[in-house]
């Protein structure tokens, strides 16, 4: 019976492939739906600084694209700096995960949990599979708006060595020097809010490789998850 | 019965209709051979990017990130569904003595599933990719790949299901159940971390999608497909049914678990992980079983790796799927995984399996089928066609070769802490090697589709 065309595609194809997302898909699923999924109106409940320094180092521009720069405003931003983040590839170029080995928790910041994920702006997630350039999951602060707009119009101005393209159209270029358009704000707000709810009101956490931190984790599924994440991975 | 060699059922004598239509295996080939250049060109383009010197730049639809969503596309959906939709139209009726379900649906395929890839190339260049690797063409055609690769199901799974008899062929086995497979992957890969699993869940159906669609669409229908061709062309039966029979089941048990070894220390839950680990080593002994099947199918037949250029392309194949698989049983494990995951070694594994096995597969088919279905009976040059498989096979060794040490090289240089740029100034030479050993590999390709071209115009003269 097992050398049969539709025994392969009943029973090999079908049933193999449902027991196979039941077990690696459904299983996970099931523990990490437990979390709650934040909204767009909790994520930009606090405007970002770097967004706000936004408007007021480009305050005509700012306000012919986003107008004042409130939390509907950079729920705008950050919609629209996926958009840009998502058609350019730059995630097959920058993940966006901190892993608790190879040093990467010293190099970029604490090691990622699944909460920071479940949210509206990861549908779907960019984790990300390639580096060329690194993480970006911790880029909240790391450099200031100014360095990005130089970064983003010429990456190798700021890093010689830099492989990442030079994105000339998310800027203004019939002013000089030029002014990042609304999709160079956007970007430019999207890596700034990466990472920055761990920034928050001087909560900067200290890089000590250990996923679960202790006064991060908040609720009994936080804890739980923290701790299938990363039962004996060390 | 320890041997089993292929079915050759009579074919009922009143029905004019040609039993194999080659229209459509010429058909697929020339769009297959087509989008194999168009995608190498536009890797060729992207791999400029990471030597400074890409060259267009600053043109917006043209950004290197977009250029090389459409050389992964192209590659999947262009070049290697449609060469092998042509040699299923080969090899089907062959096999089962059923002719496909009907010749319009053929024409539909063909010309429906070719505007599907340019449409989403177009669409990935203007900005409307989703952000799912593999996944890349926009989200609003992805219902129509569905009923596309519906329709190609609808082509061949009755011939397959009509076949006589209850024991089949091996090869019968894996087209139906890659038929099976391919939609189901399709349908949860694109729609799942889009609209119902957020973030890390997400990524724990990415992962799968990523690894099924090489492993439930690409794999057994390359492997039906070489159990079908290598037979024939050796004119020997295949060693062992029962090894065969393994490598099928065990495919269809492991290979669906594995997809989540691609986010390994991610935040997905760890018993995921090691769920993903387990599995893929587990494959890796299963697939062993296959080469060796195939290989103890080449014994006493060895000369033809040297007399039959599709044979060799097939056992070249072979031999780099072995290498495939070896180095994923250990890149798999979580010690590997904290050197070699996000550095170029992951993208040679990729350049190694995708074109070092089943492109190599797909041009030792198109070697031996072209001047068949063309009606030229013999290829315009059988000189272009070796130079083409040395410049090919020498520059995919030196790519491979290449990127692996420099995956070894970053990913030591990241755990080390060593400033990003140093990773990137060490990275350099190798990535100048992999452009050279690209324009290789874009040669050889262009003396093909020249010889390609050429022996069709001898088949049209005929
Ligand atoms: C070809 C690969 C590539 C692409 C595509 C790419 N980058 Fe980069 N990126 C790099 C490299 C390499 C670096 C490190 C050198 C540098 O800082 O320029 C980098 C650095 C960065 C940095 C600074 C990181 C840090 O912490 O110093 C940011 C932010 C960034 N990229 C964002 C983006 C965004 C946003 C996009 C898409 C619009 C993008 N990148 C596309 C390769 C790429
Ligand atoms: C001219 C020859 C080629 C060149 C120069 C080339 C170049 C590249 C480059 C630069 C990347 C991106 C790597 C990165 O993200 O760091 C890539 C990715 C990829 N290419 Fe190619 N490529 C070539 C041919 C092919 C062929 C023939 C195939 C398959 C048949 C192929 C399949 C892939 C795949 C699957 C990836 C994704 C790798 C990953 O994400 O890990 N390439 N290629």
């Amino acid at each position: 019976m097992f050398e049969n065309a539709k025994t392969a595609f009943l029973f090999g194809g079908i049933f193999m492939f449902v027991v196979a997302y039941l077990w690696e898909g459904y299983l996970p699923l099931s523990h990490l739906n437990e979390m709650k999924v934040e909204t767009m109106e909790e994520l930009t409940a606090d405007v970002l600084p770097e967004f706000e320094e936004l408007a007021e180092v480009y305050p005509k521009e700012f306000k012919e694209y986003y107008g004042e720069p409130t939390s509907e405003a950079m729920a705008e931003a950050l919609i629209l700096g996926k958009k840009v983040y998502t058609q350019e590839a730059c995630w097959h170029c920058h993940s966006q995960f901190i892993r608790p080995v190879s040093n990467e928790a010293t190099r970029y910041g604490p090691v990622s949990l699944a909460k920071e994920y479940s949210n509206e702006m990861n549908y779907p997630h960019l984790f990300g599979t390639r580096r060329v350039g690194p993480d970006l999951i911790r880029e909240n602060g790391k450099h200031s708006n100014d360095w990005h707009v130089a970064h983003f119009y010429n990456p190798q101005m700021v890093v010689p060595v830099s492989v990442m393209p030079a994105y000339v159209w998310l800027y203004d270029e019939t002013v000089d020097p030029p002014v990042p358009n609304k999709k160079g704000m956007a970007i430019i707000t999207y890596v700034q809010w990466l990472g920055s709810w761990l920034n928050k009101d001087g909560n900067k956490l200290n890089n000590t490789g250990k996923a679960p931190l202790a006064d991060e984790i908040e609720t009994e599924t936080d804890k739980k998850l923290a701790e299938l994440q990363n039962g004996d991975s060390k | 019965m320890s041997t089993m060699s292929m079915p050759s059922q009579a074919i009922p004598k009143d029905d004019a209709r040609p039993f194999v239509e080659y229209a459509f295996v010429k058909g697929h080939f020339a769009w297959g051979y087509f989008w194999f250049m168009f995608a190498i060109i536009g890797g060729f383009l992207y791999a400029g990017q990471f030597l400074q010197a890409y060259l267009l730049p600053g043109i917006e639809w043209l950004s290197p990130g977009r250029v090389r969503m459409i050389h992964t596309q192209g590659v999947a959906y262009g070049f290697i569904a449609n060469c092998f939709l042509g040699a299923l139209y080969w090899a089907v009726p062959r096999l089962t003595g059923q002719r496909v379900t009907h010749k319009y649906l053929g024409y539909f395929i063909l010309y429906a599933w070719n505007a599907l890839t340019l449409i989403s190339v177009v669409g990935i260049l203007f900005g409307e990719a989703q952000a799912l690797e593999w996944g890349e063409n926009p989200v609003w055609i992805d219902p129509v790949v569905l009923v596309g690769l519906a329709c190609a199901a609808a082509q061949f799974t009755p011939a397959l299901w009509k076949t006589k008899g209850k024991l089949h062929y091996v090869s019968i086995w894996y087209f139906s159940g890659a038929l099976a497979w391919t939609g189901l992957v399709y349908f949860m890969g694109n729609f799942g971390p889009e609209y119902w699993a957020v973030g890390t869940g997400g990524a724990a159906l990415t992962g799968l999608y990523i690894h099924d669609l090489v492993g439930l669409f690409v794999t057994p229908i390359g492997w039906g497909l070489m159990y079908y061709f290598v037979p024939i062309l050796i004119n020997k039966p295949i060693w062992s049914h029962k090894l065969s029979l393994l490598g099928f089941w065990g495919l269809a048990f492991f290979y669906p678990l594995q997809g989540i070894h691609h986010f390994l220390y991610s935040p997905i839950p760890m018993y995921a992980q090691y769920g993903a680990v387990v599995t893929t080593i587990a494959i890796e002994i299963v697939v062993t079983t296959v080469v060796i099947n195939f290989f103890a199918t080449l014994r006493k037949r060895e000369a033809f790796m040297v007399n039959s250029l599709p044979v060799r392309w097939f056992y070249t194949g072979m031999i780099l799927y072995f290498i495939t698989c070896l180095q994923c049983s250990f890149q798999v494990t979580l010690t590997f995984q904290k050197i070699i995951h996000f550095t170029d070694w992951v993208v040679g594994h990729a350049h190694l399996v995708m074109f070092g096995v089943f492109g190599f597969w797909i041009m030792g088919m198109i070697e031996y089928l072209w001047p068949k279905v063309t009606k030229a009976g013999e290829w315009y040059s059988n000189h272009l066609s070796h130079w083409s498989y040395w410049l090919m096979g020498i520059g995919l060794i030196i790519m491979f070769s290449t990127l692996t040490i420099a995956g070894l090289v970053q990913g030591y240089l990241w755990r080390d802490l060593a400033v990003f740029e140093a990773s990137i100034s060490a990275s350099v030479p190798f990535w100048w090697a992999r452009y050279f050993s690209g324009l290789m590999i874009l040669i050889g390709a262009f003396i093909t589709a020249f010889n390609m071209y050429k022996t069709a115009e001898m088949g049209r003269a005929k």
